[in-house]
């Protein structure tokens, strides 16, 4: 995976997102305090935002070009985003949230199958469950099986684990581990926690006031903050 | 009650449903837009379905009837396009309450509309739906028991309306004659005793609906 993105400028309220990086490390970890423009900068890159300028490309596609007008919508750019609030369709049932964005397996063969992915995140028993009524845990899994299922490019995890106590998150990262290891999926991770970072990225981005400040690997980069 | 005021009866709850059905899906897509895009003219378009509420109804009935009496713009496109009458038959009873009900509707699924957490729009985004697709599994759904309680409110007004009616529809005896029409008539002509029943099982069938609306609001919610 090579995310590269070149001179994007996206306003906020009191100061301007502007990001030159690229992305190559199979997990990258986005780190920095509240309101530094970390979940902006995952929006920008789903889709969901547009940016005022700059360009974006993912491997060998553009996702936007404010100079070219080019803005490819989130439905088409198989970019898969886990927000803070997970999201999850209240109104579905687990099944229902996971084949919701499902992509047939075509060359990927058994690993991306409803089966394989709910046995790999232990939900498969609470698949008729409807989702408000899983554990915070549960939900979490949940969450990340129906952005797997969806067969993304890249996975853009927005803090997934800040409304868990530390015993669940611990409880967690294997399963994070397994997107990356089972399914091979390219993680951008953003938290402020240095611990998830520590135990899942390969390489952390330091984000302050809306520009990245210091990156590096995971035990250079968080020991000026630990 | 005599077969006269029960066919009364029926014929009010007959075009109120008809009413209530036809604004439906304008109402949602009207409801939607106002809740969900930015267009020019959004806040006239807004100001425009909200004006019966404040408009009084027989100024809304003088309305109507300019614009689909024979010689009105609407009037004479559907009588040589279609052959339809509109002005004082039961047609225009039906569009009397479907333009008075509007509203309600769409303040109602406006508001469900606008409660939607827009992160699970966006999420269907993510997961490959398209707009329509998003609207019809995400949006629609968990929007469903405001734009019940909408339909129900729109329903209960239909049921009562009596202004525009009539104004646009008359007062015709078995043509288009509703409960609050005849109410009206009976006790102008001093028939007290023919208005009361009229008026108790008005007073029933609104407290029904309402009570059901209610009901399904409250079941909607708790699935």
């Amino acid at each position: 995976m090579s995310l590269r993105l070149h001179g994007v400028r996206l306003p906020q309220t009191g100061f301007t997102l502007e990001i030159e990086a690229r992305i190559d490390q199979p997990v990258a970890g986005i780190f920095g305090p509240s309101g530094a423009g970390k979940t902006s900068l995952l929006e920008l890159i789903a889709g969901l935002r547009r940016p005022i300028a700059g360009a974006a490309r993912l491997d060998d596609t553009a996702l936007f070009d404010a100079g070219a007008s080019l803005h490819v919508p989130p439905r088409l750019r198989r970019i898969g985003y886990v927000p803070q609030d997970l999201a999850l369709f209240p109104h579905l049932t687990v099944r229902g949230n996971l084949v919701y964005g499902y992509r047939p397996p075509t060359s990927d063969g058994e690993r991306f199958t409803l089966d394989h992915v709910a046995a790999v995140m232990e939900i498969a028993h609470l698949l008729e469950r409807k989702v408000t009524t899983l554990s915070g845990g549960e939900q979490q899994r949940t969450a990340f099986a129906r952005a797997i299922l969806s067969m993304p490019r890249l996975l853009l995890l927005d803090e997934p684990m800040s409304s868990l106590d530390s015993r669940l998150k611990q409880r967690l990262i294997p399963f994070l581990l397994r997107i990356r290891d089972e399914f091979h999926i390219p993680l951008i991770y953003v938290t402020h926690d240095a611990h998830e970072l520590a135990a899942l990225c390969d390489e952390v981005l330091v984000l302050e006031n809306g520009r990245l400040t210091q990156r590096g690997p995971p035990n250079e980069v968080l020991r000026d903050y630990s | 009650m005599t077969a006269e005021a029960w066919q009364i009866v029926l014929f009010t709850i007959d075009v109120s449903a008809l009413s209530t059905l036809l604004i439906l899906p304008f109402g949602i897509a009207i409801a939607w837009l106002i809740a969900r895009r930015d267009w020019p003219g959004k806040t006239a378009v807004e100001t425009l379905v909200m004006l019966p509420l404040f408009v009084p109804p027989v100024a809304t009935g003088l309305v109507l009837l300019m614009l689909f009496s024979r010689h009105g713009p609407f009037g004479s496109l559907l009588r040589q396009g279609l052959g339809i009458e509109v002005v004082f038959t039961w047609r225009a009873v039906v569009l009397a309450c479907a333009v008075m009900s509007f509203p309600l509707l769409v303040r109602s699924a406006q508001t469900a509309f606008q409660e939607v957490n827009v992160r699970l729009e966006d999420i269907a985004r993510t997961l490959g739906a398209s707009e329509w697709r998003i609207f019809r599994t995400v949006s629609l759904p968990l929007a469903l028991p405001g734009i019940s309680a909408g339909a129900v409110l729109a329903f209960a007004r239909a049921l009562g309306e009596f202004g525009a009616t009539a104004v646009v529809a008359g007062m015709i005896p078995r043509q288009t004659m509703t409960i609050s029409l005849s109410i009206y008539q009976n006790v102008e002509l001093g028939h007290d005793s023919a208005a009361w029943p009229l008026l108790f099982v008005s007073i029933g069938i609104v407290f029904v609906t309402v009570l059901c609306g209610q009901m399904i609001s409250k079941g909607q919610r708790a699935r």
